[in-house]
């Protein structure tokens, strides 16, 4: 066989007319169900902790305490429930149900802190913990701070 | 005891379902952190706005709980703080008002992380 | 020496190897799917007993490595080439796992089409007189690939509908100059096409043109057609995947009712694994267990095993990089 140029066969098919291709068979995502499922879960996390609140206060708590306490013991939660292997079985079926309640922040923390463990309590569990948490603290501090400046400069 | 339970449920739920919808609409490329982050800024925004405060009277949990209910304590307490302690008050306010959920969430999370194994 | 290259892309072996022997070691939801009696070992869950995830992922190539062999009966020292790689950076589960076999080793990369193109690669070594014996392994692990690729899995998220459920398996062949078993006959070896999907969530679409791209001029080089194949199946398109790769060769005037995916046969609707399944242990275990019984029952003669790989990297996609993809075409023969 001597060498020859060959070529073509090309697939005969622009990447444009793949995308569409793609995208037209692309299985979306079963949206009114994720919507009732994320509103009763979420619902429910903030009715319990507003039950919460509600048993603080009457044990004599002030209101701004007990909201503080609750919001505390919810964290407290959703890392416990991320230990058992809990969390992401609701999560698979609550999805931001469970992620935009407080609970789902702690949940975001304990998972890759627990997944690098192997890589020790330092680099591993120490620096994961922040993965997740670190940006929502980087832009929600940053926000207040900025918040703040305005306001000092608006009264 | 029962106070605020069903405003709680419905505002909170309305609140994930916003995000749902975030999750759901966009581009693959926005994970759950982009999520949480969106809703802390938007929060914190929304309180600055003067708009977060009536819906915390409103359904107290349903307001405090998701992730935007942390963007409005940090802004609040930036602004209170200004108004306490003048420009200081701006980088000061927000971290003081909630220590206690960030100690929590670090001192939690570490203890659960060093427990418990995942499970894959 | 007269070229033994075809076409484009294609080689035809004059000396084919021999698939000797087969090992395949696979998790438990990889035993319990409709495959699950083909595999030698199902692990009873995906650590064993092993200090990290890595290390199981390690151990459980080792195994396959081992099997192999063990089943040939052919001595280690007349091994003179070990061919593996897996998922993992810097393929460290192959790395260690050729630590303990002793055989000179070759580490290849090429995502999930890893298995096919180390038959490949193999019967190259083989076919060119540089080998006695070439044993062949490729590894995957759920949990290592979760942690390197994507969230952590203990994170509570949604996977998306496209997304496909990467296997925990290793497979191994041991292939030959001469001996009883099926052939590897002819190989093609894929260019890589990237059409600009940038989900990572979605490498069914990301790969179906590399696939279709590298059975075209395989078709094409051997001037051979679908039916002249018993099988056609590509590696782990996945459902989605399978469909627009077979949607793609219709443009091309290619009609396909041979054409399957073994991450489509690996697991069932009920394992709710969305699109399928993922992974370089996905074709090799398919392979090593199911497929190779066929052949040897004679029930398949001839079959195109095309391996389907998304050559990104955890970087390349955080910053918004589209996923390369490759298709590696092996013949095997009964």
């Amino acid at each position: 066989m001597s060498d020859q140029n060959h070529r073509p066969p090309n697939i005969n098919i622009t990447p444009e007319e793949y995308q569409e291709l793609a995208k037209k068979m692309t299985p979306k995502p079963t949206i009114l169900k994720n919507i009732i499922l994320a509103f009763l879960v979420g619902g429910l996390i903030c009715a319990f902790g507003q039950l919460c609140i509600n048993i603080f206060v009457q044990l004599g708590l002030a209101r701004e305490d007990a909201s503080t306490a609750t919001t505390a013991f919810l964290i407290l939660l959703g890392a416990l429930l991320t230990g058992l292997g809990i969390y992401d079985e609701i999560g698979k079926y609550a999805g931001a149900g469970s992620i935009v309640p407080v609970t789902g922040f702690a949940n975001s923390i304990v998972s890759p802190a627990l997944e690098f463990k192997r890589e020790g309590y330092v680099m591993g569990v120490g620096a994961k913990l922040f993965t997740v948490a670190g940006p929502v603290l980087v832009y929600g501090i940053t926000s207040s701070i900025v918040i703040g400046i305005i306001a000092y400069f608006l009264r | 005891m029962f106070e605020q339970i069903i405003p709680a449920f419905v505002v909170g739920g309305l609140i994930c379902v916003i995000g749902q919808l975030l999750m759901d609409l966009t581009k693959p490329s926005f994970t759950p952190a982009h999520v949480l982050v969106l809703f802390v800024t938007g929060g914190a925004v929304l309180s600055a706005l003067g708009l977060y405060e009536p819906l915390v009277k409103f359904a107290g949990a349903g307001a405090t709980v998701p992730l935007s209910g942390f963007g409005h304590a940090l802004a609040k307490g930036a602004m209170e703080a200004v108004d306490e302690r003048g420009l200081l008050g701006a980088f000061s306010g927000g971290v003081e008002a909630t220590a206690v959920g960030i100690a929590v969430a670090v001192f939690f999370g570490y203890l659960v992380s060093i427990i418990f194994n995942p499970k894959g | 020496m007269d070229l033994k290259r075809i076409g484009n892309q294609t080689v035809v072996f004059t000396n084919p190897s021999v698939i000797l022997s087969s090992y395949s070691v696979v998790g438990p939801m990889e035993g319990k799917g409709p495959l699950g009696k083909t595999f030698n070992k199902v692990w009873p869950d995906t650590i064993n007993g092993n200090p990290s995830w890595e290390v199981a992922e390690s151990k459980m190539m080792e195994e396959a490595l081992e099997g192999a062999v063990q089943e040939s009966q052919v001595n280690k020292n007349e091994i003179d080439y070990l061919l593996a790689g897996d998922l993992l950076n810097q393929i460290i589960s192959s790395n260690f796992a050729a630590r303990t076999m002793g055989i000179p080793f070759i580490g290849l990369y090429g995502a999930c089409s890893t298995m096919a193109l180390s038959m490949a690669v193999g019967t190259m070594l083989i076919d060119g007189g540089f080998a006695r014996h070439v044993l062949v392994g490729v590894s995957s692990h759920h949990d290592t690939a979760e942690r390197q690729y994507r969230l952590p899995t203990e994170q509570g998220g949604q996977r998306s509908m496209s997304s496909q459920w990467t296997v925990t398996g290793a497979g191994s062949l041991l292939l030959g100059r001469s001996g009883k078993g099926p052939r590897i006959t002819a190989a093609t070896i894929g260019r890589i096409i990237d059409f600009g999907e940038t989900d990572t969530n979605n490498m069914g679409a990301a790969m179906a043109p590399a696939v279709a791209d590298t059975i075209l001029n395989h078709l094409h080089d051997l001037k051979r057609s679908p039916e002249d194949y018993d099988l056609i199946i590509s590696g782990d398109l996945g459902i989605l995947g399978l469909e627009l790769a077979q949607q793609v060769l219709k443009k091309n005037g290619l009609y396909f009712n041979n054409f399957s995916d073994c991450g489509v046969l690996i697991y069932d609707k009920s394992q709710d694994t969305h699109a399928g399944a993922s992974g370089c242990g996905c074709s090799a275990v398919v392979f090593a267990g199911h497929i190779l019984d066929k052949i040897k029952a004679g029930e398949y003669k001839r079959v195109l095993l095309v391996g389907s790989g998304a050559l990104h990297s955890p970087t390349s996609a955080l910053q918004g990089e589209s996923i390369p993809a490759v298709g590696h075409a092996v013949v095997i023969e009964g």
